[in-house]
């Protein structure tokens, strides 16, 4: 299939100067020591990983996520880089992305990010609004995003993301409506939109009632579909559940997890897929710092099943808005998807979730709305 | 094989057993008894030994009656035998209780020293009257602090008109003065009477199915003698057999020895592979020389309550079968047969003597057999008269005729003694009627106690009855029930329509004059209880074509993970498997998914 052509590395940066009051995922503010040590624990997994992985062949895209990549020194981006040069093959026009937080963007960093070979930003905005902002318990307000953004485009990234977040406390259509002007005022090439969602253990999580109520679940979803027609007319694309982009201009790397093409996960709790197995890194920092074997820090192994593939191919696929495509799943695993999925499907076509158009299977809009209440009737 | 027998003088047995209210410590006293005879040291004694199996120690009921042979050696310088046959202690086993006591001659009769006569110690004690058994009072628990013995005994010779002058009064708890009541046991119960002589006369008062002996018959001799190779018939089921093995119980085990005569207490092996052979209750006697006729009092066991009991995973259903017809070898009062269900698909409708009983066969099936059940709500069985005249005993609602096909229903009514104290008496009447009672009577036990008497609907206390009365009386009422009659009744039946389809599973028979309340708590019920799904569910109750109350399930308008982070697609996929799991513990009815508890939810619709 087509994971053979097309490969990708994640590198995870777990630091951040503060933690958002949603946040739930693996980052927190860290003294610069520990940064330090983390990075060289990163370069000698980077080495490890190439010798064990002789055949990874061209790499054409990389992505900083975080955490905030933004928020460590550029050079350490930049050792980074080179190491994966070293030791991977990086094809030369790469998509290479850096996750930043607007309030972290001056003239030396996007130049020194530039010079290291970074071509792609994605920056978290979630809101134009410094109230709401502020609510979130980021560290940046509206106008720094602009000027973050303007600083981008002179240090000359010609593809950025800006990621706007809805279903805000308090947040109504009106408000969501202004975020969205001001962000397409931007005219970036990408733009995610993500729904709030209320994670256990989060700070809004224990402390909801100090915070203006949030919006019920027909309100969310009213607030997405607007989302979705505003950017639609201002000519972005919507080619996955949260993500919309400019002709031409999807995000590689996203959609190759979609595709499931392979990816190396690299960095605290980085997951990788390679060879149908997919491996999720320790979430310890600590035992992260001090690993001398891969075997030491590789969490959680597991070998996919021929049957666990073909679940994937539907339940990852199908986020996509074009769906997936029959005539892959054949030359993907030789086998005919009605055979196994056809009762899944014809139940989800008649209840109207799912969409058929030229053997491609996609989610329909409102199948869209309840989609884990579809996609786990793919599951083996 | 060690055998005393020829030594044991019938004028040196005592066949006895005790019988108290629940919680007064009956077998408490049994251990204390066990430990004082000598059999056992306290190192070997579990926590009430007579109470076996887990299920009952937990809930600290005795389920089935287990026996016990001791060797006592009494002041006089005599060795005697005792005989401590144990009984039930639930009204779901009125009937098991009346055998056990039909083999005994005396019964001590346990009362706490700070609660006094309750309910079940005047039902027990008028049980213990009409099987002509001497009483041995005894007043427990006197360590605690809120012991009042001497009103307790005034309470004994005034309402029960028991001599107390020299009553016993014990901690089985920390052993103090449990001499005393085997010295009385010795001296106030008499010997058992029969010859060993005549033609052989035993009463089952249990049995029990071991995987090596087969069927293990607990008997009280009371005419003859029966030994290894005694060709014995059981009267009332007509089956005949020879015997194996005749023993007596030892302490947790089973002893052999040569013969049992009249008077002992034993058991009987004889290759018998089906404990319905060997009713509770019948008699047993030697097939080539048989007794005139069997000893009084046998009857029958029926189930009370009936409900559906469906594996979770319908391919269990032989597994299910299995476990039921293993259960059944130990428990003659369990009945069973194959049934389906257009919801639940296949399973079995059993009968139980009472919702305690459903609970511990429910439990023991999903404890001992690792198996899900799905149960459909317990109901009674109805008799219809057919507008033909012929009579049907309808144990499943979806049976229940067209009403044009129906000349009457007629529904089980119980007559109920129910304890309390003055201060509840309004409350526990206001109970009474609301669920249909009739008034029978009352009597003032004593001046602050009163002895209310209704007749009640069976099916109106199988649920949730007993909970109500413990609120309403802060747990100051004790109850005890007999079933007396069928009485005509308007009757319907309540059928659940989810999605407008007809859910079978959910149809119950309900008394026409509370129908319309019921549907409507069903429905809420089910409204909590049914997910939301992709499109609105309307949730309805019926009587025949007339709809009586409605819910809405609304669609469900979101669920959707937006955030998929840095390629971790397990976390996504723990998420899909979860939700995956949820819909497989749903039963598909037409379009809908409804969880497999909510065909339970009847049960708790009276919850205030």
């Amino acid at each position: 299939m087509t994971s053979k052509e097309q490969r990708g590395i994640y590198i995870h940066i777990p630091f951040c100067a503060r933690k958002c009051v949603y946040c739930d995922f693996l980052s927190a503010p860290r003294p610069d020591t520990v940064v330090r040590a983390y990075f060289d624990a990163l370069i000698r997994e980077i080495r490890m990983t190439s010798r064990e992985e002789t055949e990874y062949g061209p790499v054409s895209t990389v992505f900083f996520g975080g955490g905030t990549p933004g928020l460590v020194p550029a050079a350490f981006i930049a050792r980074v880089l080179s190491a994966l040069r070293e030791n991977f093959d990086i094809r030369q026009d790469a998509e290479i992305t850096l996750e930043t937080n607007p309030g972290l963007m001056d003239e030396q960093k996007l130049s020194a990010w530039r010079a290291a070979g970074v071509n792609r930003l994605s920056m978290g905005a979630q809101s134009f609004d410094d109230r709401e902002l502020r609510l979130l318990g980021r560290i940046h307000t509206a106008a720094q995003v602009r000027e973050g953004f303007a600083l981008a485009r002179k240090a000359g990234f010609d593809n950025i993301n800006i990621d706007l977040m809805e279903a805000l406390p308090g947040q109504d259509i009106r408000s969501l409506q202004k975020n969205l002007e001001a962000l397409t005022a931007l005219s970036p090439e990408h733009v995610s939109v993500y729904s709030l969602i209320l994670e256990d253990g989060t700070y809004l999580a224990e402390h909801l009632p100090e915070f203006p109520p949030l919006p019920g679940e027909d309100a969310e979803r009213a607030m997405y579909w607007h989302s979705v027609r505003f950017l639609e007319k201002r000519g972005y694309r919507q080619y996955e559940i949260s993500n919309f982009a400019k002709p031409g201009r999807a995000c590689l790397h996203n959609v190759s997890y979609w595709e499931r093409r392979e990816y190396l996960g690299l960095g605290l709790g980085a997951s990788s897929l390679r060879r149908e197995t997919r491996i999720t890194n320790t979430q310890d920092l600590s035992e992260y710092l001090r690993f001398t074997e891969l075997t030491d820090i590789r969490k959680d192994v597991t070998h996919l099943t021929r049957q666990d593939a073909q679940a994937e191919f539907f339940y990852l696929g199908l986020r996509k808005k074009e769906g997936v495509s029959l005539d892959e799943f054949r030359d993907a695993f030789g086998a005919d998807p009605l055979a196994i999925y056809g009762p899944v499907l014809v139940k989800h076509r008649k209840d109207g979730t799912l969409g058929e158009d030229g053997g491609r299977i996609f989610l329909t809009r409102r199948g869209l709305d309840v989609s884990n209440y579809i996609l786990c009737d793919f599951l083996p | 094989m060690s055998d005393l027998s020829e030594d044991i003088r019938q004028d040196h047995i005592r066949n006895f057993c005790i019988i108290a209210h629940i919680d007064h410590g009956k077998s408490t006293l049994a251990d204390r008894i066990i430990e004082k005879t000598g059999l056992l040291t306290k190192r070997e004694m579990q926590d009430q030994v007579l109470d076996n199996m887990d299920l009952e120690r937990e809930r600290g009921i005795t389920i089935k009656a287990q026996t016990v042979r001791i060797i006592y050696n009494a002041k006089d310088g005599d060795e005697y035998i005792l005989n401590l046959i144990d009984t039930p202690g639930h009204v779901d086993f009125n009937y098991e209780v009346s055998r056990a006591l039909a083999a005994c001659d005396g019964a001590v009769l346990i009362v706490d020293a700070s609660q006094g006569i309750e309910a079940q110690t005047l039902g027990n004690y008028y049980l213990a009257m009409e099987h002509d058994l001497e009483v041995v009072p005894v007043i427990n628990k006197i360590d605690l602090p809120s012991a009042e013995p001497e009103r307790v005994k005034q309470e004994i010779e005034d309402v029960i008109g028991l001599d107390c002058t020299d009553v016993p009064l014990i901690s089985a708890k920390n052993g103090i003065n449990i001499d005393q009541v085997l010295e009385q046991i010795v001296h106030r119960i008499p010997a058992p009477s029969g010859d060993r002589n005549k033609p052989l006369q035993c009463l089952i008062f249990d049995s029990l199915y071991d995987s090596y002996k087969g069927v293990i018959v607990f008997v009280r001799v009371f005419e003859g003698t029966v030994k290894k190779g005694t060709r014995i018939r059981f009267m009332a089921t007509e089956a005949e057999e020879e015997v194996v093995e005749v023993g007596y119980f030892g302490p947790g085990q089973f002893i052999p020895c040569e013969e049992l005569r009249a008077g002992m207490v034993g058991y009987i092996t004889a290759s018998i592979k089906n404990v319905r052979d060997t009713r509770v209750g019948d008699t047993v006697t030697d097939a080539q020389r048989p007794c005139d006729k069997p000893l009084p009092g046998y009857r029958k066991v029926t189930p009370m309550v009936y409900c559906g009991l469906y594996p979770a995973d319908g391919a269990k259903y032989p597994d299910l079968r299995d476990a039921l017809e293993k259960l059944q070898l130990n428990d003659a009062s369990l009945q069973y047969e194959p049934e389906t269900s257009a919801a639940l698909g296949f399973g079995f409708r059993c009968g139980f003597l009472g919702l305690l009983h459903l609970d511990v066969i429910q439990e023991r099936l999903e404890r001992e057999y690792g198996l899900d059940l799905v149960t459909t709500a317990p109901g009674v069985i109805y008799k219809v008269i057919k507008t033909d005249g012929s009579v049907m005993m309808l144990t499943n609602p979806s049976n229940m005729p067209d009403p044009s096909e129906i000349t009457e229903m007629q529904e089980p009514i119980v007559s109920a003694e129910i304890m309390v104290t003055k201060d509840y008496v309004g409350q526990i009447m206001k109970l009474c009627q609301e669920r249909r009672g009739v008034y029978n009577g009352m009597e003032y036990i004593e001046a602050n106690r009163a002895l209310l008497k209704y007749d009640l609907p069976l099916n109106e206390i199988i649920y949730d009855f007993f909970d109500a009365l413990k609120s309403r009386s802060r747990g100051y009422a004790s109850f005890d029930y007999e079933f007396k009659d069928y009485e005509p009744s308007k009757l319907v039946k309540l059928d659940i329509l989810v999605n407008k389809e007809q859910v079978d599973a959910l149809s119950f028979i309900v008394w026409a004059g509370s129908a319309e309340e019921r549907g409507r708590k069903m429905c809420q019920k089910l409204k909590e209880e049914i997910p939301r799904q992709l499109f609105e569910i309307p949730i309805q109750a019926a009587i025949g074509s007339r709809i009586i109350a409605r819910e809405t399930v609304k669609a469900l308008r979101k669920d959707v993970l937006a955030k998929c982070y840095g390629g971790d697609i397990s976390r996504k996929k723990k998420l899909l498997e979860k939700q995956k799991e949820g819909k497989k513990r749903m039963r598909q009815i037409g379009n809908v998914e409804i969880p497999q508890k909510a065909f339970m939810s009847v049960l708790k619709l009276d919850d205030e």
